[in-house]
């Protein structure tokens, strides 16, 4: 996957996009699309100002920050909830029994409905998002590591009972190993989504983040804001998940699905 | 020689295994009917049968992770509760953990037991470099060889100082010029070790080739019908006329030819 991104291959459709964007809006002033050369101008102004001298000058870095602040945030809590939880629902029966069927059915409910209610429950502004982030990674995560410890192959504990481990050292020596991919497949997941969910987050009552210049953006009707907003979440998402994936082929060398 | 008799330097003991399962539509499954096997310590002895005679089962039961529905099976005197140390098994599919490279796979056991860590290092390096593996010794198992893989998880059960090994079909899945080295390299170390083997085939040539003692079984319900001593001089040539004539009377008696109990 990351070897494709380099390929010049794969800059076919990007630049083909980019082309017919730019030739349906060069030749029209009035157009409610800017044509790319000024969303770049703009983009430039944004991250470093000295150009346009307005309100968006020189802003970008700063609600970029806020934003990853709150994606990394919302998805350490996400992490540092799931992670244990979905273990202890893949192997623990009294607990499958007593949570499973209450996240089976929060589940489906989107993130996005949980917008008003999380407004209530924690005031507009920053907090609420930080929740809906947390909550849109909470599941990746969880389902991910319910799959992946309950997914062992049995064949493996009996080869440690074979060679001596002792029923306690079961979890660290194979279960916690062998789900690993698994686990890590839910927070490659789970941050992408959270990267998702920021932008919902920051839309109402927030001040700062890429979400709440996107709103800005668009209540002033500043479209080539909007559309920096749109590219830089993008470009954040791919390469936090780019790092994501690094990391994970250090950490899971020994998996043919994940190992260089 | 008669299963009930009492062999006095028995390393294992099977005595009266039964096994029953119910199967997925409720009805019951009678997978093994009183098998009794009294096992020399050194021995080398094969299993051999047509599939669902049970040979798989026993050598389970054996190994600790099925338990019998009636009998038991005393390992050096003391009856069988579960998976052990002393008894290593080798499984057709390997079972290695994919996360470990061959040097700590064969480091799981003696690290389990608790030993220090130079001690751990020292019986992995030796048993890795006894399979000749050294230079894979830091290489995951999905990087190796079929072949490759069977002889980390033989040297694993011996870096334990199993005193038997179980083995299920081990070079089952593997090509027929691996086999034979492995079928060579086996022989090797039984030899040099001391172990004890207990060797589960559905081939005849095999199981002649490498046992001291062939076990033969027969479906429907799984029992033992044969205990045949095999005496043929080491190394053992395939094509020569005694070899074939053994592979003749055992091939009539696995294909459903009256049982024929054959004199030591």
């Amino acid at each position: 996957m990351t070897a494709a991104w380099r390929q010049p291959l794969a800059l076919i459709v990007p630049l083909l996009l980019l082309a017919g964007w730019w030739a349906s809006t060069h030749n029209d002033p009035y157009g409610l699309i800017p044509p790319p050369g000024a969303v770049g101008t703009e983009m430039w102004d944004l991250a470093f100002g000295g150009i346009n001298d307005d309100a968006f000058s020189g802003v970008l870095l700063r609600n970029l920050v806020a934003s990853a602040l709150r994606v990394y945030g919302g998805f350490a809590l996400a992490a540092v909830l799931a992670l244990p939880i979905g273990m202890m629902i893949g192997r623990i029966r009294i607990v499958r029994e007593l949570l499973d069927p209450s996240f089976q059915l929060l589940r489906p409910v989107p993130v996005t409905a949980w917008l008003p209610l999380s407004m209530i429950l924690f005031g507009l502004g920053p907090r609420s998002a930080f929740f809906l982030v947390a909550l849109g990674a909470f599941y990746p995560i969880l389902v991910n590591t319910i799959f992946g410890v309950r997914s062992v192959e049995p064949r493996l504990f009996e080869a440690a009972a074979m060679l001596g481990a002792s029923r306690a050292s079961m979890f660290p020596k194979v279960v916690l190993p062998a789900a690993l991919p698994g686990m890590f497949t839910g927070l490659r997941l789970g941050l992408g989504f959270a990267w998702v969910v920021i932008v919902v987050g920051e839309m109402t009552g927030v001040s700062t983040g890429l979400g709440a210049m996107i709103m800005d953006g668009r209540q002033l009707s500043r479209t080539d804001v909007v559309i920096c907003g749109m590219v830089t979440i993008g470009l954040a998402g791919f390469l936090s998940d780019i790092a994501v994936q690094a990391l994970g082929r250090r950490l899971l060398r020994w998996s043919p699905q994940h190992g260089a | 020689m008669a299963p009930d008799t009492p062999t006095p330097d028995a390393l294992v003991r099977i005595e009266a295994v039964s096994k029953h399962f119910v199967a997925p539509d409720g009805s019951e499954i009678e997978a093994l009917r009183a098998a009794d096997l009294a096992i020399a310590a050194g021995s080398f002895v094969c299993l051999i049968g047509a599939s669902g005679c049970g040979k798989s089962t026993l050598l389970r039961i054996v190994g600790g992770f099925e338990t019998p529905s009636t009998g038991r099976v005393l390992m050096a005197g003391k009856p069988v509760l579960g998976p052990g140390p002393d008894r290593g098994m080798v499984f057709q599919d390997y079972g290695l953990f994919p996360w470990l490279t061959v040097r700590q796979n064969v480091a799981f056991g003696p690290a389990a037991r608790g030993l220090k860590k130079a001690e751990v290092h020292a019986i992995a390096a030796r048993f890795v470099d006894m399979i000749g593996l050294a230079r894979f010794a830091d290489a995951y198992p999905h990087q190796l060889s079929g072949g490759m893989k069977q002889r980390v998880a033989i040297a694993r059960v011996l870096a334990y100082d199993a005193r038997l090994a179980l083995m299920d079909e081990p070079f089952g899945a593997l090509d027929a010029m691996t086999r034979e080295r492995l079928q060579n390299e086996l022989l090797d170390l039984w030899a040099r070790t001391g172990l004890t083997v207990i060797f589960v085939t559905h081939a005849i040539e095999e199981a002649i080739l490498l046992a001291d003692r062939v076990v033969a079984m027969s479906p429907g319900p799984g029992r033992i019908v044969a205990d045949i001593p095999i005496e043929l001089p080491r190394p053992r040539d395939v094509s020569s006329p005694a070899f074939n004539d053994l592979r003749r009377s055992l091939a009539g008696l696995l294909h459903g030819e009256p049982a024929i109990r054959m004199a030591a």
